[in-house]
């Protein structure tokens, strides 16, 4: 079984439409939108959800009114500035605690602290993942709660579904669309992974989020290879991104150019291989083909 | 109509890539042309690139740092009360030793609490930089997570401390709804969410909407790339009574200019009046705001 994951660094590259397009064409490929923060994979995958599970992120302090005595201690030990205080209304000197729950981050210190026991440090929902279906496979999404931690863990626990789902189902390609950035949730997307796609497109802004994210993927020993979307809005860096990646021997697996099929499918509802349209097809076939060679797909899946 | 006092905008979005930099560096370079004294912070700390536009002449470096604890192995009786406490599995007793997972530690500094032989002091860790300079007349700050660092809050409120904030203070801030960008656009006085026309514009629009809305932040709405993809999008704002501060067409030449590193209302006056009437609006707002409060 080989696990792909789709990044780029920077958003907006394109990551989305070309992961969909993917789908389209690999057989059974379990798919997993790892972008937990804003998925957007549903949008064009034709699914249903057979399953929504609440997902527990971690723990939150909250005090309890009728014990606190606000006395303060627990201010005083807070490294994350969470703990708030209003004033009385009748009397100003009368101070009242309370814990921001989107500052707080949950180590639990001060509950420890409190002289009252007066502080509930209880685990949270923090989001909802879900199993869905397509016509021929699983799909595994999720949508983390709005201002909430642990973005990590929660795309720890989509790749770990799809990997019992991908053996209960004989599919030997898990195919992941990532999230943006270079911090927590993409480094738990790529850990262990067998081969990461990076979607670029030509702009310096790309150009610098990508070699970043690079440093990233060798320093977790993943191997890598570059698709440059939209590469005809300025061939000039198109140039540098194909340099740049010969000089770190990472392949370029394909190019696609600049085109508004990419929206219409999008608003079709549906990914850029199955919308009517013929165009960009070839394209997206030969990234295809190039992943299928790079990760050996043909030979694992003789094996 | 000046703001009374510094003003805090910040810029963010659900979607990557929908042009928050584009506009957060723009409205930054705007300001400071019309005489605004103006300070663009770039939180996006995992892929900083307002730097890439602004051009500054980076002045001053500071690093961005966590607490982590360090085990004096002559005092440590192995008790395991530290990896007990820890929240985030980032100590644990393994065979004859304890071993601190560096890159778990958030530095709450919990272990060193409860440890019952005094075995923990803690060391700072650095995980990012802070850059300070100047560029085009603007007073800029940028946050760089370091490389293979999982935990980015703690360089953005490290360098939310440390920027001074002048008359206008322009955060852009990371993608998404999580921690990350709470810490970019936390007491800010004004939210610009910046979407683009298309469904999954609109799907995490209507997810930035929800975390504004949660942090009782006053918020308006900048549709980038406004001719392409359909009406959905105006529709929600109008149905959500949720203020448009601008719609900024897409043209290739846009794109062009966009992907040199360059600034977009240099290009005519066409686009120097998009962001003067997005000011505007900006400024009716917060004038709004400010006169509802009191």
């Amino acid at each position: 079984m080989r696990e792909l994951i789709v990044i780029s660094g920077k958003g907006g590259t394109g990551k989305t439409s070309i992961t969909g397009a993917l789908a389209s064409l690999a057989n059974k490929a379990t798919l997993v939108d790892c972008d937990v923060d804003a998925a957007d994979l549903h949008l064009i995958i034709d699914h249903s959800v057979s399953k929504e599970t609440d997902f527990i992120g971690g723990k939150q302090a909250s005090i309890n009114e009728q014990r606190c005595t606000n006395c303060g201690v627990c201010v005083e030990y807070c490294r994350f500035d969470a703990i708030k205080y209003s004033l009385h209304q009748q009397n100003e000197n009368n101070k009242r605690y309370w814990i921001d729950k989107y500052t707080c981050d949950g180590c639990g210190v001060c509950v420890r602290h409190c002289p009252e026991n007066a502080i509930d440090f209880n685990e949270v929902i923090s989001g909802k993942w879900y199993l869905s279906h397509t016509q021929d496979s699983s799909f595994l999404h999720a949508q983390l709660g709005i201002a909430q931690a642990n973005s990590g863990k929660l795309v720890s626990l989509l790749r770990q579904q799809a990997r019992i789902e991908a053996e209960k189902y004989n599919s030997n390609l898990i195919l992941v669309d990532g999230p943006p950035g270079i911090g927590c949730p993409v480094i738990a997307s790529i850990t262990g992974a067998s081969y990461v796609l990076i979607v670029t497109e030509p702009s310096l802004s790309a150009l610098h989020d990508m070699e970043r994210l690079v440093k990233l993927t060798n320093h977790f020993n993943v191997p890598v290879g570059i698709c440059i979307n939209k590469f005809d809005i300025n061939t000039d860096i198109s140039k540098k991104i194909k340099e740049f990646s010969q000089n770190k021997n990472i392949k370029k697996l394909g190019r696609i150019p600049y085109d508004l099929t990419v929206t219409e499918a999008q608003l079709a509802g549906t990914t850029i291989v199955n919308h009517e349209s013929e165009k960009l097809s070839k394209e997206i076939l030969e990234l295809w083909e190039n992943l299928e060679e790079e990760m050996k797909l043909k030979q694992n899946f003789k094996v | 109509m000046l703001p009374e006092s510094n003003l805090k905008i910040s810029i963010a979005s659900g979607k990557g890539g929908t042009g928050k930099t584009t506009i957060a560096t723009n409205l930054a370079l705007a300001f400071a042309q019309q005489g605004y004294d103006s300070t663009y912070i770039d939180c996006d700390v995992e892929e900083p690139n307002g730097r890439i536009f602004l051009k500054p002449k980076i002045k001053k470096q500071f690093n961005a740092s966590v607490l982590v604890p360090v085990v004096d192995s002559t005092k440590c009786t192995l008790c395991g009360e530290c990896s007990k406490a820890c929240e985030y599995h980032a100590i644990a007793v393994l065979g004859k030793s304890v071993e601190v997972f560096s890159s778990l530690c958030h530095g709450c500094g919990g272990c060193l609490d409860v440890c019952p032989e005094d075995a923990i002091e803690e060391v700072p860790r650095t995980i990012g930089t802070i850059n300070h300079g100047r560029g085009m007349n603007v007073s800029f700050y940028e946050g760089r997570l370091n490389i293979g660092e999982a935990i980015s809050p703690p360089v953005t409120k490290k360098l939310r401390e440390l920027s001074e904030h002048s008359q206008i203070s322009i955060l852009d801030a990371p993608p998404g709804t999580s921690c990350p960008t709470i810490e970019a656009i936390h007491d800010t006085d004004v939210v610009v969410l910046v979407t683009e026309p298309t469904p999954f514009g609109l799907h995490d629009l209507t997810l930035a909407v929800e975390m504004v809305r949660e942090l009782k932040l006053p918020f308006g709405v900048l549709i980038n790339r406004s001719n392409i993809g359909n009406n959905k999008t105006i529709e929600y704002c109008l149905r959500e009574n949720i203020d448009i501060l601008l719609q900024l067409p897409f043209d290739r030449e846009v794109a062009e200019v966009y992907s040199r590193g360059e600034m977009i209302i240099d290009i005519n006056d066409t686009y120097k009046n998009y962001f003067n009437s997005l000011i505007q609006k900006i400024k009716e707002m917060v004038h709004h705001e400010r006169t509802n409060c009191n």
